[in-house]
């Protein structure tokens, strides 16, 4: 019988539950449901006591680590929390969420208890067995998996599961003990845009891609990058969406080549980049070829503003495309959006 | 003053991005159609890491770096005649599958025992690199095994940034939620650093360096160890390209008030 640990931490307040764990929260009890094994749920936190109250009402054994170390996000302090409430747990199956705290740890974790893990896990299915999809070649191709072997650690995408929300209720939490080794690492903070110019929200329901057509020469012989950034700013103010970039854009400032000051490496979307999850994609001078466009696996409707209109997005990979100059088309959308504010 | 360092690169090879990828299943698992014809490049992000590690040796006299990449060895040694010319390394080939199915733990003792018997590292001067997914399995787990089994406890994933100080330790930016960047202290190595993109661009050409490095490459390829991987009870039920394939309506002939109004609706809509 399979007994499962859903692994979870804080967010940066230091004792609320970081939404991703929520989700993994929500993907443990279904499991548990229906392979009718006990859950428990660890947690990693400065104070446990908020965010096991959280979770109270799921009727799982509750375990924490806590203390000032857990404050920081760090290999050496993390492994040994997570290490110390699976060997408490005794599961056969941990699921986490895939954040950064935890995919950072997860396999030192798994190796050090003799397990697997298997990583960026989209969906949970089986009733006999547990079985777990994923994606391979930066979601080209999609495959099922299982795993003989246990413990077997499961990190989850966010997104893939709702948040577990209920009403708070007093928790009966196991607190776990652990020894740190002596900290040779110390997170020292977070670097991050100036306020208001932060332009990757991965909560927002849009997600809007400039390539590199923006940088390029315009009917007029000349390049217009400045005018570029206006309108791209422009439409995140008004619609609060999300940039992205396709790689040969933001690499041209690598290449000393006029680029939009705003856009790093973060922003890239596609085969080295990143997979968000939005609702919406709009797409804007960029040609929409696969090492891109698999980066848009988990976009929901797809448009496209393209003057070529044979590129990748005419090929099945957008709902609708617009073969037009999107200078004048965003110049205008900016004014009808900002007109609709008012 | 500077700082001599160890620094070894794992880096896998992986189908040139622009080809169309087919699963097939075989007798030994899942894999690609025609696989070893097609076309292969350096993992893109573990060729950030070597491209990386070669600035960081240059910078500090002394250091030493190597080039650690399991696969077939017909495949390695197509790959390396580009990749040689980039920066200066020795290579470790590993003669083993390619690929994305075979499991990430079998590959990972694979490359830690190869790690640990290299001749001269100096294991208190480690930095180990590689990128922090790969662009075929795309887990992100391996380096941290091969880091565990090492026995480093200093682990960074999607770096984007390492500065080393005089006194050995460094600073390093890593990518976390929200395009923010958590910035670390190290106390110094050994560490292990799973590299995003980095801030370097490609670096260019260089036949004379290719030259160089090619003298140990063909040499290296040639002893190179075969190694079988165990499937550690991982089974695919299923392997398959996305079904999704949408039915684009293609507008030609609109004007921008048009495109723009139509936008207008759709951002607005539920």
């Amino acid at each position: 019988m399979e007994s499962i640990l859903v692994l979870t931490h804080a967010d940066e307040t230091g004792s609320a539950l970081s939404k991703a764990s929520l989700e993994a929260v929500t993907a443990g009890l279904e499991l548990a449901a229906r392979l009718s094994a006990p859950l428990t749920i660890g947690i990693i936190a400065v104070d446990a006591a908020i965010a096991a109250s959280a979770v109270a009402s799921t009727g799982a054994r509750l375990l924490a680590v806590s203390g000032e170390a857990f404050a920081q996000a760090r290999y050496a302090s993390d492994a040994v929390a997570a290490e110390a409430l699976c060997r408490a747990a005794s599961a056969t199956i941990v699921l986490a969420p895939g954040t950064s705290r935890f995919t950072r740890i997860a396999a030192g974790v798994a190796h050090r208890l003799g397990g697997f893990v298997d990583t960026h896990i989209t969906a949970l299915s089986g009733t006999e067995n547990v079985e777990a999809s994923r994606w391979f070649y930066r979601q080209r191709i999609e495959a099922v998996i299982s795993r003989g072997a246990r413990p077997w650690f499961l990190l989850l995408d966010a997104g893939t599961h709702t948040a577990f929300v209920d009403e708070p209720g007093a928790a009966q939490i196991e607190n776990i003990s652990v020894e740190l080794p002596a900290q040779r690492t110390t997170v020292s903070g977070f670097r991050a845009p100036a306020l208001g110019a932060q332009t990757i929200r991965p909560d927002a329901k849009m997600l809007f891609v400039a390539g590199a057509g923006w940088t390029k020469k315009q009917p007029d012989g000349q390049v217009h990058v400045a005018e570029a950034g206006e309108l791209i700013l422009g439409f995140l103010h008004a619609t609060s969406a999300s940039l992205g970039s396709s790689k040969s854009l933001v690499d041209q400032g690598g290449e000393g080549n006029s680029v939009l000051p705003f856009l790093t490496h973060l922003n890239q979307i596609g085969q080295t980049g990143a997979t968000p999850r939005h609702a919406k994609g709009l797409s804007t001078c960029c040609h929409g070829e696969e090492p891109h466009v698999v980066g848009w696996r988990f976009i929901g409707s797809r448009r496209a503003i393209s003057l070529d209109p044979n590129c990748g997005w005419t090929r099945g990979k957008a709902d609708v495309v617009y073969v037009a100059d999107a200078f004048p088309v965003m110049a205008k959308l900016n004014a009808l959006l900002e007109a609709a504010k008012m | 003053m500077p700082n001599s360092l160890h620094i070894v690169v794992c880096a896998g090879i992986v189908p040139d991005p622009l080809q169309t990828l087919e699963p097939v299943t075989g007798p030994a698992g899942p894999g690609l159609k025609n696989e070893m014809v097609l076309p292969a490049v350096l993992d893109p992000w573990a060729a950030s890491a070597l491209y990386e590690a070669a600035a960081l040796a240059a910078k500090n006299p002394g250091s030493k770096l190597w080039l650690v990449s399991l696969g077939p060895k017909a495949k390695l040694q197509q790959v390396m005649m580009t990749v040689a010319q980039k920066v200066a390394f020795e290579l470790v080939p590993i003669d083993g599958p390619i690929g994305g199915f075979p499991d990430a733990h079998s590959t990972a003792a694979v490359l830690a025992e190869t790690i640990a018997a290299l001749p001269g590292l100096d294991r208190a001067k480690l930095l180990l690199f590689g990128g922090w997914e790969s662009a075929t399995r795309g887990a992100g787990v391996t380096l941290q095994l091969v880091g565990e089994r090492l026995g480093i406890t200093d682990q960074f994933q999607g770096v984007d940034q390492i500065d080393l100080r005089d006194d050995g330790s460094f600073e390093v930016l890593e990518r976390v939620e929200g395009g923010k960047h958590q910035v670390s202290v190290c106390a110094g190595t050994p560490a292990v650093l799973g590299w995003a993109t980095g801030n370097l661009a490609e670096p260019r050409n260089n036949p004379q360096v290719g030259m160089a490095n090619m003298r140990t490459i063909m040499p290296a390829l040639a002893k190179a160890k075969a190694t079988k991987l165990e499937a550690n009870g991982l089974s695919y039920l299923s392997v398959s390209l996305p079904k999704q394939q949408r039915t684009t309506r293609v507008e030609k002939d609109m004007t921008p008030d048009q495109i723009a109004a139509e936008l207008v609706e759709w951002i607005g809509a539920e």
